[in-house]
């Protein structure tokens, strides 16, 4: 992997001369966790595809830059809430699908040890049909870090998940994409105060800098400062969208 | 799937066919009864499996050269824009045309064998095969299309592993519907001129006011016609979950 680089989102989006969100600037520090938090429609999905360069059905009036000052969608790895796992592929062919619509050849000790890292193991020749969402999660997850990007985009990844499993998810994401520039799109105030060593709250009206705990990431779900975080940001949410 | 409820039915409606010619007395140039056309079956069952056996042929090669093409053509319509410009307007406009219609003419190209009838099976399989998997090709699940482009894939690889397998249900759907209309391709094919096959049987039948023998023929086409089916469905199963 090639050094992280920090990215900054700068400008607007409207659909069809409806202004989707106002013009903001968000910047993504090298190497750390963002957490872009906001209720549905604010358009967070929207900044978050921009940098994918994957289609929106916005108009983007802005620009996106790196740090390195070079482009920025070919470096990223893309999560999404869905798994996006092909039914008819097995565990570890689905880890190594971006080698094989490339052309090139899969690296199989890497997929070794992210069977083992992700604890898939036992699991690497079953469907996804087989395997529980957590399970799938994690496929996912492997999936993502096999691309072995300096940039990882995630977009609600574990919010299709059971409170329990997506707290294990996120400490194995953690854990995983230490010293990579990530962004978490989350309607989850729980999930930004313990992932985000920066976060963001996007209304309509902009992005608001919430100051994140100060213990290091991942923080405990049980930690006081925490859970005042989280508190604090479902405050701020319930104000701003109503 | 349980066997005897439609088996059930199945004999229950013969009774009410039998009773009805029994009761009525109708002639049986015009009805004959279930027992009768048994009997007929039975008693001519070299002469239908010979004709048989010539429809058979034309469906299957009808079949084979159908789904082919059908397959080709929705990958080719799939993969380039400038090929469904091009092609899908004419594609629908064929399809507005009777293929009835092209029978004789068919058979004025291809003559009285059995090219003339595998041509009228493949005109009539090529468009649900075609349509069927086109339309599966057309409409992967936007995310997975999402993930390949982040994996700078090129737009060859994301056909073959992942349009295509998405697809594979489609076009067993369009598979099993070219087995229920291949038989009757062959058999108006066979209807327009021929000298052989349950089509000329059921015709030469019909104009000899042998009905028996007419009702022997059709009800073995659609035996013939459901076991096709029956095949098809079995093989196209196992296309739902392909292993790329």
């Amino acid at each position: 992997m090639t050094q992280a680089p920090g990215i900054t989102l700068k400008g607007q989006a409207s659909i069809e001369g409806r202004q989707l969100f106002a013009p903001l600037t968000l910047s993504l520090d090298a190497g750390r966790w963002t957490c872009l938090l906001g209720g549905s429609g604010v358009g967070k999905t929207t900044v978050l595809r921009l940098m994918a360069d994957l289609p929106t059905g916005a108009d983007f009036d802005g620009e996106i830059l790196a740090t390195d000052k070079t482009p920025v969608a070919e470096r990223i790895a893309y999560m999404a809430q869905d798994d996006l796992l092909l039914p008819w592929a097995t565990v570890e062919k689905n880890i190594a699908l971006g080698a094989r619509l490339r052309g090139q050849k899969m690296d199989a000790v890497r997929v070794e040890r992210l069977l083992d890292r992700c604890g898939l193991h036992a699991h690497r020749g079953k469907k996804p049909s087989e395997l529980s969402g957590g399970q799938r999660q994690r496929v996912a997850l492997a999936r993502t870090l096999m691309e072995d990007k300096p940039i990882i985009l995630l977009d609600e990844p574990f919010s299709a998940l059971d409170e329990k499993t997506r707290a294990a998810m996120q400490d194995l994401a953690a854990d995983l994409l230490t010293n990579r520039t990530v962004l978490v799109v989350t309607h989850d105030p729980g999930e930004a105060a313990r992932l985000g060593h920066a976060i963001y709250v996007m209304t309509a009206a902009g992005l608001t800098s919430v100051a994140p705990p100060a213990s290091s990431v991942p923080r405990p779900v049980d930690a006081p400062d925490t859970i005042t975080c989280r508190s604090d940001l479902l405050r701020l949410l319930m104000e701003t969208t109503t | 799937m349980k066997l005897w409820p439609p088996i059930a039915a199945t004999v229950f409606a013969l009774c009410v066919w039998q009773a009805v010619v029994t009761l009525t007395g109708v002639q049986k140039f015009i009805l004959p009864s279930p027992t009768l056309v048994a009997e007929t079956w039975w008693l001519n069952r070299w002469l239908i499996a010979e004709h048989t056996l010539i429809t058979l042929n034309e469906i299957l090669i009808g079949l084979v050269i159908g789904i082919s093409l059908g397959v080709v053509t929705a990958l080719t319509l799939a993969s380039s824009k400038t090929a469904r410009t091009l092609l899908a307007p004419m594609l629908v406009f064929t399809q507005a045309l009777p293929v009835f219609a092209l029978a004789p003419i068919l058979t004025l190209w291809l003559g009285y064998g059995i090219w003339s009838k595998a041509a009228m099976a493949v005109l009539i399989t090529y468009f649900p095969v075609t349509s069927a998997f086109f339309d599966g090709l057309m409409r992967t699940p936007s995310g997975y299309l999402d993930l390949a482009k982040t994996m700078q894939a090129s737009p060859r690889r994301v056909l073959w592993y992942i349009r295509v397998p998405a697809a594979l249900p489609n076009l067993g759907a369009g598979v099993r519907l070219a087995a229920v209309y291949a038989p009757i391709g062959a058999v108006i094919g066979e209807w327009v001129g021929s000298s052989k096959g349950l089509g000329y049987l059921m015709l030469l039948a019909n104009g000899r006011a042998k009905t028996d023998l007419m009702f022997a023929a059709m009800l073995t086409l659609g035996v013939l016609s459901v076991l096709l089916y029956v095949l098809m469905a079995k093989l196209t199963r196992r296309l739902g979950d392909r292993e790329t």
